[in-house]
């Protein structure tokens, strides 16, 4: 795979730059949107949250924000690289090329988005009084892992769109819930153990967790935890991996 | 040893109404055992050899499995039965209109076409200006693809894909692009990368095109192969009557 990566790495500059290009319309302005709109999201959820919520907590935003930048993260690169595959349908039903380097360098784009939006993240976080530990390097786990899932779950996602059109719409509604299930804007503590356990399964919410424990409360998960993620991009990164393997030639029929 | 062998490819297509139904039609139909998918010999035992230098021509009425055909030979699609051998590079040019991005330029279009026809970027910097020429778009370099006339969009899809230089050559009613000039030009060039010694392979429509230029032909029906040889008039002729009686 590394040397076919070698091969179309030219093709794959391409694809990256259309993607880049199209995306952001040549603007500026069309790059800085990017990040100002899970900014805005973030100010509409903190001054209607904290009323509720953030009361007796402290660094409630930066405590939002965590949870926001993974999952705007997550959303985007999961919904935006569902079309992916079925957006290239012209290129691989004529040409022989690799079938996920569209949802690469889609994925691509989404990281870049992520990486600009972290910067501004930062930013927040010394605005709202958090000292940063060495502990902060940490943070490329979290991240790393999350890029493979992300992938992970594209490769599922446009592997299945190819077949079933209206999975985009049972995915908008999946993210919705799983929104509110990840517990962006409130805390877990007040719930029983068990239901707290049950947040457990739910891999976004892993993350979230994570930058909140590194950047909040400047503890480092235990290695279960460390475990349980890597459990869940294994599992969804081979899935993925399988579908594209397994369909590689049937997606042909459906275009 | 021949660069390209085919030996008894048969290739099932799957066809039906599944295309465009979502997951929970699916599953409805599932249910009520009301899910049908066709499926069908697009290609039957087709069995080839072409040698270095070789033109092959495919003749066939429309659903003959001519496409079908150069999605195996192209590696698109595996073959259900039999195999495909080739030897060294392959370039295929499936009509040339699509894979192309409305939003890009015309400059970047062709970097992006030349990126999936397997060319390096070296390349590409260096024979940039001569593909522009080539296909006469010059002022049009910097304007957004979907600007452009569709014979001036196959144009530069011929001119990028005609700088390849394959093994094998795979054209599906290329030729058949652009104004009479442009033809011209175009099948001018064809003889150049032909007596270059790579082996192409064409569709087309146009009998006398293929009596022209082709030294073998390879004569389709129904996914089956009717003839295959080397009278190239010979087997146009019959295949013109054939078409006659229809």
């Amino acid at each position: 795979m590394f040397e076919k990566l070698k091969k179309h790495q030219f093709l794959f500059e391409e694809l990256v730059k259309r993607d880049f290009k199209k995306k952001y319309k040549r603007t500026v302005l069309g790059m800085a949107w990017s990040v100002l709109s899970p900014l805005l999201t973030l100010l509409v959820m903190s001054l209607v949250f904290t009323q509720f919520f953030g009361r007796n907590m402290a660094h409630y935003t930066t405590y939002l924000f965590c949870g926001n930048l993974i999952f705007s993260y997550f959303n985007e690169a999961t919904s935006q690289g569902m079309s992916s595959l079925m957006g290239n349908a012209g290129i691989f039903s004529k040409v022989n090329v690799p079938k996920y380097l569209f949802l690469f360098s889609k994925n691509v784009q989404t990281l870049i988005n992520f990486g600009l939006t972290l910067i501004v993240f930062f930013v927040f976080c010394i605005l709202d009084n958090i000292t940063f530990t060495w502990k902060i390097v940490l943070l490329i786990y979290p991240i790393a892992l999350l890029v493979l899932f992300n992938i992970g779950v594209g490769l599922i996602l446009s592997a299945l769109y190819v077949f079933f059109r209206d999975i985009q719409y049972l995915w908008s509604v999946f993210t919705q819930l799983l929104m509110y299930m990840s517990a962006i804007f409130y805390t877990i503590d007040g719930y029983s153990q068990t239901v707290q356990n049950i947040f457990l399964l739910n891999p976004v919410y892993l993350f979230i967790r994570y930058f909140r424990k590194i950047v909040i409360e400047t503890t480092i998960p235990t290695p279960a935890f460390h475990l349980l993620m890597l459990a869940d991009v294994v599992i969804v990164l081979g899935l993925g991996c399988f579908m594209y393997k397994k369909y590689n030639h049937r997606f042909l029929y459906y275009v | 040893m021949s660069i390209l062998e085919l030996k008894d490819v048969s290739i099932r297509y799957m066809t039906g109404d599944f295309k465009d139904i979502g997951l929970k039609e699916y599953v409805m139909r599932r249910i009520k055992k009301n899910y049908k998918v066709k499926e069908f010999w697009a290609d039957r035992d087709i069995s080839f050899a072409l040698e270095k230098g070789d033109m092959l021509g495919i003749i066939g009425t429309n659903g003959a499995g001519k496409s079908t055909l150069l999605k195996a030979i192209s590696g698109i699609m595996e073959p259900t039965k039999g195999w495909v051998h080739r030897e060294g590079t392959i370039a295929a040019l499936l009509e040339l209109g699509s894979g192309f991005d409305g939003d890009l330029t015309v400059r970047e279009n062709t970097y992006l076409r030349g990126a999936m026809l397997g060319y390096t970027r070296k390349f590409m910097d260096e024979t940039y200006g001569q593909i522009i020429e080539f296909a006469e778009l010059r002022e049009f370099e910097d304007r957004p693809f979907k600007q452009l006339s569709s014979g001036m969009k196959s144009r530069l899809a011929f001119s990028i894909a005609s700088l390849v230089e394959p093994d094998i050559l795979i054209l599906d009613e290329v030729l058949s692009v652009g104004d009479g000039a442009f033809r011209k030009k175009s099948e001018a060039k064809m003889k150049e990368i032909i007596s270059g010694g790579a082996t192409t392979i064409l569709v087309s429509h146009s009998l006398g095109q293929i009596r022209q230029m082709c030294s073998k032909i390879l004569w389709l029906d129904k996914g089956r192969q009717v003839e295959f040889g080397s009278d190239v008039s010979g087997i146009c002729d019959i295949y013109a009557e054939f078409l006659e009686k229809r």
